[in-house]
C-alpha cells in the first residue's frame, strides 16, 4: 500500500477528485495549505504600496491506495492537475505500513 | 388659521431635524465598519470599542458643557425641557417674511442634530490613530475634544462668536454650510496632531525608506461602512438647511440631497480612475476614500452648485485624496484608513470651493476661517496629546502591537473561532 500526497493548484481539485473516483480511489483527504516552491510568491498592491506574498495557497490531497493502482493514480493526478505553467505542484509517494478501518476493525487492502 | 400653519411648520421642521439627526447618528455605524474593515483583524475589537465609546462620550460631553460653549445657554442643557407655545407662536408671527421666514424649531431637536456632528468629528480621529494607540488615552482625548476643542471653534463659526474677541469669521465672509472645515477638517487636525506624536505602525515604513502595505482585514465591511456614511451624509448636509417647511427651503433641501449624492459619485469615479492610472489596478480602498472625499468636498456648500458643478467638485476631491494619501505616506505619516486625507485635505478643498458658487463668501474669509480652525484644533490637540503622552503614554508596547490591540486592551478577539480553529 502506498500513501500518495499531492500538492496541487486549488482550482484543479474538482477535476482531480472526479478523475480519481473514476479509476476506483475510494477516498481522499484534502487540506488547504500554503507554501512556496520554484514559483516563489508574488506581489500584490494595496493603496499604492506593493507587498510580497511569500506563500501561495495550494491544496494538499492525500490518498491511501493499493499497490495495484498506485501507478495509475500517480499518472491520473499528474495528468489532471497539469496546466503546463509554473506552480502546478508535486506528488509524493511513500510506503504505507498499515491501514485500519475504525468501524469494522478491517486491516490492510480491505480497509482501503 | 395662521397659528395652525405655524404649529405645522414647527412640527415639520422639528421632525425634519430629528430625522436628519438620526441619519447622522447612523454615520457612527459607517465609521465603525469602515475602520474595522481597514485595520488588521487583531485590532478589530479595539477599534469597535473606540467607536462606540467615543460616540457615547461625545454625546455626554456635549450635553454637559459642549453645547453651552458653542451656542450659549446653560450647562447640562438646563431649561431645554420646556416649551412655551404662546411665545413660540409669537416668534412665528413676528417674522418679517411670514411663512418663508427663518426656521423655528424645538431647541431639543437642535441639540440632537448638533450632538451627532461632534461624534462625527471625533470618529475621524479614531481611524487615523488605529492599531497602535492606547484605548484609554484616546478616550481621555475624546473628553477634551468633544467638551472644549470642538465647541470653541464651533462657537466662532456656527455659533457666531468672535475668536477671543479679536475678529468674527462671519464678518470676514466665511461660510461653512455643513462642516467641511468645522467638523471634518477639525477632526483631521486633531488626528494629525495625534499621529505626529504617536508614530507609524510597526513595520509600515522600512529603514531603507520603503513604504510597506498593511492590508485591511475585511473589505466588504469597509465597503458597507462607506455606503452607510454616504447615506448618513444626506442627513448631515440635508439637515443643515435647517428648514423644510416652505417651498424655497424644501427645494433647497432637495438640491442639497441631489448635490451631495452627485459629489460622492464624482469623487468615487475620479479616485477609481486616478488609482488605476497610478497603480495599474483598481484599488477598492482608494475608491471608497474617493466617494468620501467627494462628500467632504461638497459639505461646505451643497446648496448653491449645480448638479454638474457638484459632480466636478466631488471629482476634484476624489483625485486629490489619492495624491494626499500617497504624499502622507512619503512623509511617513501613517494613517491606516486615510482619514487625514479624506477629511483634512478635502475638507480644506471644500472650504476653498465655496466662493465659486456662493457670491456672499470670500476666498480670503475661507482661508482665514480654515487657518483659524486648523491652528486652534491642531495646536490645542498637540498640547493635550503631549500631556497624555507624558502622564499615561499614548502608545501600546511593541509586543502588544504585535499581538494585537484586541488582546492587549480589550482581552478578547473579534473572531475567536476563526483564529482558534
Amino acid at each position: 500500500m502506498k500513501l500518495i500526497t499531492a500538492v496541487i493548484k486549488p482550482f484543479k481539485l474538482d477535476d482531480v477528485r472526479e478523475a480519481l473516483s473514476e479509476i476506483g480511489v475510494q477516498g481522499i483527504t484534502v487540506t488547504e495549505v500554503k507554501g512556496f516552491g520554484r514559483q516563489k510568491g508574488h506581489t500584490e498592491l494595496y493603496r499604492g504600496a506593493e507587498y510580497v506574498v511569500d506563500f501561495l495557497p495550494k491544496v494538499k490531497l492525500e490518498a491511501a491506495v493499493s499497490d495495484e493502482i498506485v501507478d495509475q493514480v500517480i499518472e491520473c493526478v499528474a495528468k489532471t492537475a497539469n496546466t503546463g505553467k509554473i506552480g502546478d505542484g508535486k506528488i509524493f509517494v511513500s510506503d504505507l505500513e498499515q491501514v485500519i478501518r475504525i468501524r469494522t476493525g478491517e486491516t490492510g487492502n480491505s480497509a482501503l | 388659521m395662521e397659528n395652525q400653519i405655524f404649529q405645522l411648520q414647527y412640527a415639520m421642521d422639528t421632525f425634519y431635524f430629528l430625522v436628519c439627526g438620526a441619519l447622522v447618528m447612523w454615520m457612527a455605524a459607517g465609521f465603525a465598519m469602515l475602520e474595522a474593515g481597514l485595520v488588521r483583524s487583531k485590532n478589530t475589537t479595539e477599534i469597535l470599542t473606540k467607536n462606540v465609546a467615543l460616540f457615547a462620550i461625545s454625546c455626554s460631553m456635549y450635553m454637559i458643557c459642549g453645547y453651552a460653549l458653542m451656542y450659549g445657554g446653560e450647562v447640562f442643557l438646563s431649561g431645554m425641557g420646556e416649551v412655551d407655545t404662546a411665545s413660540v407662536l409669537n416668534d412665528f408671527a413676528g417674522r418679517e417674511d411670514g411663512f418663508e421666514g427663518g426656521s423655528i424649531y424645538s431647541g431639543a431637536s437642535d441639540f440632537f442634530f448638533q450632538v451627532v456632528f461632534v461624534a462625527t468629528a471625533m470618529s475621524i480621529v479614531s481611524g487615523a490613530v488605529a492599531e497602535r494607540m492606547k484605548l484609554w488615552a484616546f478616550l481621555a482625548f475624546a473628553v477634551v475634544m468633544t467638551g472644549v476643542i470642538y465647541p470653541m471653534e464651533g462657537n466662532w463659526t456656527w455659533g457666531g462668536g468672535s475668536v477671543f474677541g479679536m475678529y468674527t469669521l462671519g464678518d470676514l465672509g466665511f461660510s461653512d454650510f455643513a462642516g467641511s472645515g468645522i467638523v471634518h477638517m477639525a477632526g483631521a487636525s486633531a488626528a494629525l496632531a495625534g499621529v505626529l506624536l504617536l508614530g507609524a505602525r510597526k513595520g509600515k515604513y522600512g529603514s531603507n525608506g520603503s513604504i510597506n502595505a498593511i492590508p485591511g482585514a475585511n473589505l466588504p465591511m469597509a465597503t458597507l461602512g462607506t455606503f452607510i456614511l454616504w447615506m448618513g451624509w444626506f442627513g448631515f448636509n440635508g439637515g443643515s438647511v435647517l428648514k423644510l417647511g416652505d417651498i424655497s427651503s424644501a427645494h433647497s433641501v432637495a438640491m442639497v440631497f441631489l448635490n451631495t449624492n452627485a459629489a460622492a459619485a464624482g469623487g468615487a469615479i475620479a479616485a477609481l480612475i486616478t488609482a488605476r492610472m497610478l497603480f495599474g489596478k483598481a484599488d477598492l480602498t482608494m475608491l471608497l476614500n474617493g466617494a468620501l472625499a467627494g462628500l467632504v468636498a461638497i459639505t461646505a456648500e451643497p446648496s448653491t452648485p449645480t448638479a454638474l458643478q457638484a459632480t466636478l467638485f466631488g471629482a476634484i476631491g476624489g483625485v486629490l485624496v489619492v495624491f494626499s494619501i500617497i504624499t502622507l505616506d512619503k512623509l511617513r505619516i501613517d494613517d491606516p484608513v486615510g482619514a487625514i486625507s479624506v477629511h483634512g485635505t478635502c475638507g480644506l478643498l471644500g472650504l476653498l470651493l465655496v466662493p465659486i458658487t456662493n457670491g456672499d463668501v470670500s476666498f480670503s474669509g475661507q482661508l482665514i476661517g480654515a487657518l483659524t480652525i486648523f491652528v486652534w484644533v491642531f495646536g490645542f490637540s498637540l498640547v493635550v496629546w503631549a500631556i497624555l503622552k507624558a502622564v499615561m503614554g499614548i502608545r501600546i508596547t511593541e509586543e502588544e502591537e504585535y499581538e494585537g490591540a484586541d488582546i492587549a486592551e480589550c482581552g478578547m478577539e473579534a473572531y475567536p473561532e476563526f483564529t482558534k480553529g
